[in-house]
């Protein structure tokens, strides 16, 4: 599988677990690159998947992600540019504020996945929603994952094994359920 | 052979395994916290968490003097901390190995400066290795404790975010286990005064000499790869990866080694390549010393000083390509933020209602610096926020710094605040210091220091008591309140903004985040009591946001229930619920 990856979202919203999970349904050479520290208190975090035959460097630069995986709108809107002509936005259609909209001194733009769908292809829906029915908000993200998983090449043996191994012990089934839940999203 | 997928900190914990260090200590700071939360897995090494990197280096070396191999880590501003001994360590050489891991910030992720490590290891005279991904951090770590004990040297490895933060596949094999080098008393050695501390300088210089030209020699460490000989590359670290990446038939040769450069290897790279570029990460430190030699090569004309490198950077460069980017507008930043719950966003909110101004410090209490709290006025390195204060007031007179105090974690009170505070009271200032405890060390993860009653490897420990310390500092005015009570952290301010002596306020309140945090409640909206003033917005918690019609709403996945808001509303709109 040769693919590069970025996953951009808020920081506290799990892009770390869910680059791991990727990073371990390589089958050649894989590349992670993760941000740490600050950044990783609320606000704009990116974090980056390659595999192929021999992978170089660890990050996704503009124009160069077959996948870009959006936790949040606007955050969609901002990394757009990192995706190739032919890649797949799969976001996760919610909105958080940023403290500059909150305190009024920015607006939260309007309208961004009919921009978005413009000139790129778009799949869009609300995972926080699907989690919540699920009855825990949190494993939104695997909901997420699970809708990349059907643009990916690897089998849902695979991603359920690395899936088991990589999350919190007690949150594996409502993990998986999750992640199967967003395969079978049509 | 098992491979694993690691990150680099993890993989340069694992080159600490395998070649056998029995003791590693550090002061977390990303991005080289990982390394130590690592290490204290494998239960062959002794691991511990000092209270500043200076500590960490000396323990560090009183190992390797008695004989094992040793590791200290830092962040590259800790190696400023960690230089006194550096310098002099550079001086007395090792007995076991000796490495220094330094992790550098390149574009400032979490840092207050983009300073270059490979620049301290000029000026300390000690050889810097520098590993461009995680498979080569393990490898290049034992490399570096080989080199220490073969040439009498501590050793600097030098990483970046980029490094230290990837992960790519890395080998796994046994741990050597070593015989402890013997301790043989050596004051000529070990005692740097002057007399002794002079024989040892020529001896330094003569290592730094032999090694310039015997890593001419060290393949696994510098590799001159050639292919295409129209363009050549000298490059270190994360962007060699880039070149690779971008032009994978170019010659590059790879610097492994950066102090000592291998000169004679360079020299010999040069005259074969038409074109000599030099591809490195912030300051022109190979690019200086290459050009001093005499040798054309293009660097710092083209490549920038400042922030991370990329492949972009050489598509555009050598391949013309540009990045076209789509023009969708206004795209509102996000700026980090302090978290929903967090007990700093009340100590903000009361200094923002005194108009208080504030001496600020590092870490997360750092972000009250941005709007719409923005209450500090300052913030230089740990431990500063309280002797700018006292050099403010002694400079300018009380009056000047009446309405000012100092903000400094718990974490970084203990690393050097404590030091501040002293010569604070020693010296006769006056002022406010507010110490922010949250029982951690928050912005690196949550790691515990001397005041939380644990170590690194979770044993149960003497906890410092902050109101004792500063006690018997000689603080006479030393108050204990939560950082919640908004109304009493108000009188308490007021009541020291008057005396002419010192007081220290702890603000006493475990950070969000802390697993043993158990929230019980929540913060629920009854938005027909809500009468749209904002009061509850001010402090900026990001779980509340504002309904079309302008009420608040509060989101239930991101509220912790401190109450905040609640405290703030006149109108009763804001209640708490069980979560």
């Amino acid at each position: 599988m040769e693919k590069n990856i970025m996953i951009v979202g808020v920081g506290g919203q799990g892009t770390l677990l869910t680059s791991r999970i990727l990073g371990g349904i390589g089958d050649n050479d894989v590349k992670l690159s993760e941000v740490h520290g600050m950044a990783q208190r609320g606000g704009s975090v990116v974090t980056f998947v390659r595999y192929g035959e021999n992978v170089r460097e660890p990050i996704v630069e503009e124009g160069q992600a077959d996948v870009l995986i959006a936790f949040e709108r606007l955050e969609a809107m901002r990394y757009i540019n990192f995706l190739k002509a032919d890649g797949v936005l799969i976001l996760n259609d919610i909105r958080i504020d940023p403290i500059t909209v909150l305190t009024g001194v920015d607006k939260y733009p309007e309208n961004i996945v009919e921009k978005l769908k413009k000139n790129h292809k778009v799949v869009a829906f609300d995972a926080m929603k699907i989690a919540n029915d699920l009855g825990n908000a949190r494993v939104f993200n695997l909901i997420v994952l699970g809708v990349c998983a059907q643009f990916m090449e690897c089998s849902k043996e695979k991603w359920l094994e690395v899936i088991e191994k990589t999350v919190p012990a007690k949150t594996i089934e409502i993990n998986k359920k999750a992640f199967l839940t967003g395969l079978n999203l049509k | 052979m098992a491979k694993k997928l690691m990150l680099g900190n993890e993989a340069i914990a694992r080159g600490a395994y395998e070649a056998g260090v029995k003791l590693s200590s550090a002061y977390p700071g990303t991005p080289s916290t990982e390394i130590s939360e690592n290490i204290v897995k494998y239960k062959e090494i002794y691991s511990e968490w000092a209270p500043n990197e200076k500590v960490a280096m000396e323990v560090a070396l009183g190992a390797s003097i008695s004989g094992v191999r040793a590791m200290a880590s830092m962040k590259h501003v800790g190696v400023n901390v960690a230089a006194d001994p550096l310098f002099t360590a550079s001086y007395t050489g090792v007995n076991g190995g000796l490495v220094l891991v330094a992790a550098d910030d390149p574009g400032l992720y979490s840092s207050q400066n983009e300073q270059d490590t490979r620049m301290v290891g000029r000026s300390a005279l000690v050889p810097v290795i520098e590993p461009a991904d995680s498979a080569e951090a393990k490898e290049f770590v034992k490399i570096a404790y080989k080199i220490s004990e073969e040439y009498d040297t501590p050793v600097i490895l030098r990483t970046t975010t980029r490094l230290s933060h990837s992960q790519c596949m890395v080998e796994l094999i046994d741990r050597e286990e070593r015989e402890d080098i013997p301790y043989v008393k050596n004051t000529e050695k070990y005692v740097m005064m002057p007399a002794k501390a002079k024989k040892r300088h020529p001896i330094v210089e003569a290592r730094m000499d032999k090694l310039a030209i015997d890593s001419c020699n060290m393949p696994v460490l510098n590799r001159a790869e050639y292919n295409d000989t129209k363009i050549g590359f000298i490059t270190d670290g994360i962007a060699y990866q880039y070149i690779k990446e971008v032009l994978p038939n170019a010659s590059v040769l790879k610097i492994g080694m950066v102090n000592p450069l291998p000169k004679n290897l360079i020299m010999e790279f040069a005259s074969k390549v038409d074109k000599l570029y030099i591809f490195e990460e912030l300051e022109p430190v190979i690019e200086e010393q290459v050009k001093s030699w005499g040798i054309k090569a293009i660097g710092k004309e083209i490549f920038t000083k400042q922030g991370e490198y990329s492949a972009n950077m050489l598509r555009k460069e050598f391949l013309g390509q540009e990045i076209i980017r789509e023009d969708l507008g206004n795209i509102p930043g996000r700026p980090p933020v302090l978290c929903p719950g967090c007990p700093h966003r009340s100590v903000y909110t009361a200094l923002k209602q005194l108009k208080m101004h504030a001496c600020g410090d590092i870490g997360c209490y750092t972000l009250g610096a941005l709007e719409p709290l923005a209450t500090l006025d300052t913030t230089i390195c740990m431990g500063a926020s309280i002797s700018t204060l006292h050099g403010m007031q002694k400079a300018k007179g009380t009056e000047f710094i009446r309405d000012w105090v100092a903000v400094i974690g718990d974490s970084t009170f203990l690393h050097t605040g404590v030091n501040s505070l002293i010569g604070m009271v020693y010296n006769k200032g006056v002022g406010i210091v507010m110490i922010l405890d949250n029982s951690t060390t928050g912005m690196t993860g949550h790691q515990d220091h001397a005041a939380t009653g644990k170590t690194l490897n979770g044993e149960v420990t003497n906890a410092i008591n902050l109101q004792t310390l500063c006690r018997a500092i000689g603080v006479k005015y030393v108050e204990e309140i939560n950082a919640f009570d908004i109304p009493a952290l108000k009188t308490a301010i007021k009541e020291a903004q008057k005396r002419d002596t010192i007081t220290v306020i702890i603000t006493k309140s475990p950070c969000v985040l802390l697993k043993s945090n158990h929230f019980t409640t929540k913060c629920i909206v009854d938005t027909t009591k809500c009468v749209k003033c904002g009061a509850c917005l001010k402090p900026g918690c990001p779980a509340l946001s504002k309904n079309d019609d302008g009420t608040i709403k509060i989101d239930p996945n991101m509220c912790n229930g401190c109450g905040l808001c609640m405290s703030l509303c006149k109108f009763g709109a804001i209640t708490e619920v069980k979560a």
